[in-house]
């Protein structure tokens, strides 16, 4: 499975990724810091007691997304490759995907009568044709690095083990939610890069799971109460009648 | 006096449709971004925490009456199921036009009864709605046929009422609780006095609490319209109901809040959290109170002291469904929500189009009259 690497350490700011982003995409817009409508990906600045800090945010293709989990219509689908890819025209709009997504990846078109989610597509159609998205490829310092999944965990423990102070020393996106597709090594804490870290370690879709697993034996438990109500109640009304020497229902209903 | 308050009424409700009309028009002309205070991190406002949560909550006492009458054989709840499954019907209907509005590409909303994706709570949810309010439109409709004389087509709506009653229990019980099961994947985001895993049978209490204070504050309502309230003993045994539903409803809330360890975080009363926990004891305050008063026989027994206790109650409930839906998200996504005015204006309109239409159906159609006692249980076979 195909996963990006971005290394927050090696950012430039250049901007060639949004450039290049925007172009493979079609986007209207090129990708950049604004208000990120109809945009894949966004560039932002830190500036602290390291200097400035670039990093770029977009959605982290997770292995287990709860956006695919949520979607009612299935408009959304993590292909076998990695990339989790959207289909807007069987998207009803119900925004339950922005919901859910715990890293607030997906962007929205507020401003259109006919509204889709704009997401990073991880260039679905050029890694299924064994290609490079347009991000990584033009990436001039090595910030956006794509590879296999595995491979790229490695290399992401080599870089901390070989300037463990430059770096927080975790991969983020290793476990988060079960893991994404789209790590991050930071010389900053990663909340500071809106990354939540308060985010289970289990996918997101097994917290809906254990209920909606209920739905089945609970329907049949509710329907076989209904109907054992019924007919104990029917049946002391019928008692009942009886007892009071009622004529209109001898023998009842049975 | 009566003409002055009845011309004011007309003029507030005609002010409401123009607003509603205009804001309807910009909505679907020009986006949501243009009519609504909605963004990417609270993406879902006032229509989905109002219109949708509290709207099919607030419609729980049909499915709750007809169980108790239908399949508990509970009589004395008879003269109250018309108007309950009337205010259910009504209540799916403005739902599902809310919906409509709140959907980016409404023209798709047909997909989620083709393609389905049994994995999403939404999925669920959107399959229940539509069925049960079929149920709802069958357990009216002889109603209709009466109206339209044909006896034959009333008689064998009613010979199916308790299958349909039956129908409508579980498939209730599925979505009022998933509503709650919607927001059990935002572990993250939703504030911890209220993220619980036990959201969906907090909202399935709640939903029947809120459902049964409903129908008593609607016999408030038609007994200044119409000249129309329940007796009251009927009142009585409906506050009882909703008080023992409120009982259980808040000994799992505290419960819970104690399992999770978050008594704290509804002690902070300064500082960051201090807005949440105020939200959550009024919330908090809302339903507790109705249901510790409705204890006492002397208030339960005073119809103007029972309406403002369910009115209370309805509060709490709507509170509640809020605070779940935007209050209790906007610290994690660092969101602040108000509604627009044209979300406003819209919600009231739909309002305002569900009372005249209760008030017209009450006008054309045997509402307030009684089914005939037993019937529906003689005419057809043994069940089960």
């Amino acid at each position: 499975m195909r996963a990006l690497l971005l290394d927050v350490t090696r950012c430039a700011g250049c901007g060639a990724c949004l450039a290049a982003c925007a172009e493979a995409n079609e986007l209207p817009q090129a990708c950049g810091e604004g208000p990120a409508e109809g945009k894949f990906t966004v560039l932002r600045k830190l500036v602290g007691r390291r200097g400035e800090v670039y990093y770029r945010r977009l959605c982290m293709q997770c292995l287990d997304p709860a956006c695919v989990s949520v979607c009612p219509v299935g408009a959304l689908r993590k292909t076998p490759e990695g990339p989790v890819v959207y289909d807007p025209s069987i998207c009803m709009g119900c925004r339950y995907c922005l919901q859910a997504c715990p890293y607030d990846a997906p962007r929205y078109e507020w401003n259109s009568p006919a509204p889709r989610l704009s997401k990073c597509s991880f260039c679905a159609e050029r890694i299924r044709s064994g290609g490079l998205p347009a991000c990584a490829e033009v990436c001039p310092t090595g910030a956006t690095t794509c590879g296999e999944r595995e491979a790229l965990l490695a290399l992401a423990r080599a870089r901390l083990e070989a300037a463990p102070g430059s770096y927080v020393p975790r991969i983020y996106g290793e476990r988060e939610a079960g893991g994404t597709s789209v790590l991050y090594l930071s010389p900053v804490p990663f909340r500071l890069l809106g990354l939540p870290e308060n985010l289970p370690e289990e996918p997101l879709p097994r917290l809906t799971q254990r209920v909606l697993a209920q739905v089945p034996p609970l329907s049949g438990a509710a329907a076989l109460v209904m109907a054992g109500l019924w007919w104990l109640t029917n049946r002391r009304r019928e008692v009942q009648r009886a007892e009071r020497g009622d004529p209109a229902r001898p023998g009842g209903g049975r | 006096m009566r003409l002055l308050r009845a011309l004011f009424w007309r003029l507030a409700a005609l002010a409401i449709l123009a607003a509603g009309s205009y804001a309807t028009a910009v909505r679907f002309s020009r986006g949501l971004g243009a009519a609504t205070n909605l963004s990417d991190r609270m993406p879902w406002g006032l229509w989905i925490g109002f219109d949708v949560l509290c709207g099919v909550g607030l419609s729980a006492g049909g499915f709750a009456l007809a169980a108790a009458v239908y399949i508990l054989h509970l009589e004395r709840f008879r003269a109250v199921v018309r108007p309950a499954v009337l205010t259910a019907f009504l209540g799916y209907l403005l739902v599902i036009l809310a919906l409509v509005y709140d959907l980016g590409r409404p023209w798709n909303i047909w997909r989620a009864a083709v393609l389905w994706n049994p994995r999403s709570v939404m999925f669920e949810v959107a399959w229940c709605v539509m069925l049960y309010t079929a149920v709802l439109a069958l357990e009216l409709s002889p109603l209709l046929w009466e109206k339209l004389g044909w006896p034959r087509a009333a008689r064998a709506a009613r010979g199916a009422i308790v299958p349909l009653a039956a129908a409508g229990f579980v498939l209730s019980t599925l979505h009022q609780s998933s509503l709650g099961g919607l927001y059990l994947i935002l572990p993250a985001k939703l504030h911890p006095l209220w993220y619980s895993p036990w959201l969906p049978w907090l909202f399935w209490l709640s939903a029947v609490a809120a459902g049964l204070a409903m129908v008593i504050f609607e016999s408030g309502l038609s007994a200044r319209a119409f000249g129309r309230a329940l007796e009251r003993d009927v009142l009585e045994d409906l506050a009882k109901a909703m008080a023992v539903f409120l009982a259980l409803y808040l000994f799992l809330r505290f419960w819970d809040l104690g399992s999770r360890g978050q008594w704290e975080a509804a002690g902070r009363f300064s500082g960051p959290g201090a807005f949440e926990a105020g939200m959550f004891w009024l919330e908090t305050l809302l339903l507790a109170g109705p249901a510790a008063l409705a204890l006492s026989a002397r208030l339960r027994r005073h119809p103007q002291r029972l309406f403002a206790l369910a009115a209370a109650a309805v509060g709490g409930f709507l509170l509640q469904r809020l605070n779940v839906s935007t209050t209790g998200l906007e610290a994690a996504t660092g969101a602040r929500y108000f509604p627009s005015w044209m979300e406003i204006s819209i919600t009231l309109m739909l309002v305002t189009l569900g009372v005249a239409a209760f008030r017209l159906a009450v006008r054309h159609l045997a509402v307030f009259e009684q089914a005939p006692q037993g019937e529906e249980v003689e005419s057809r076979p043994a069940y089960a």
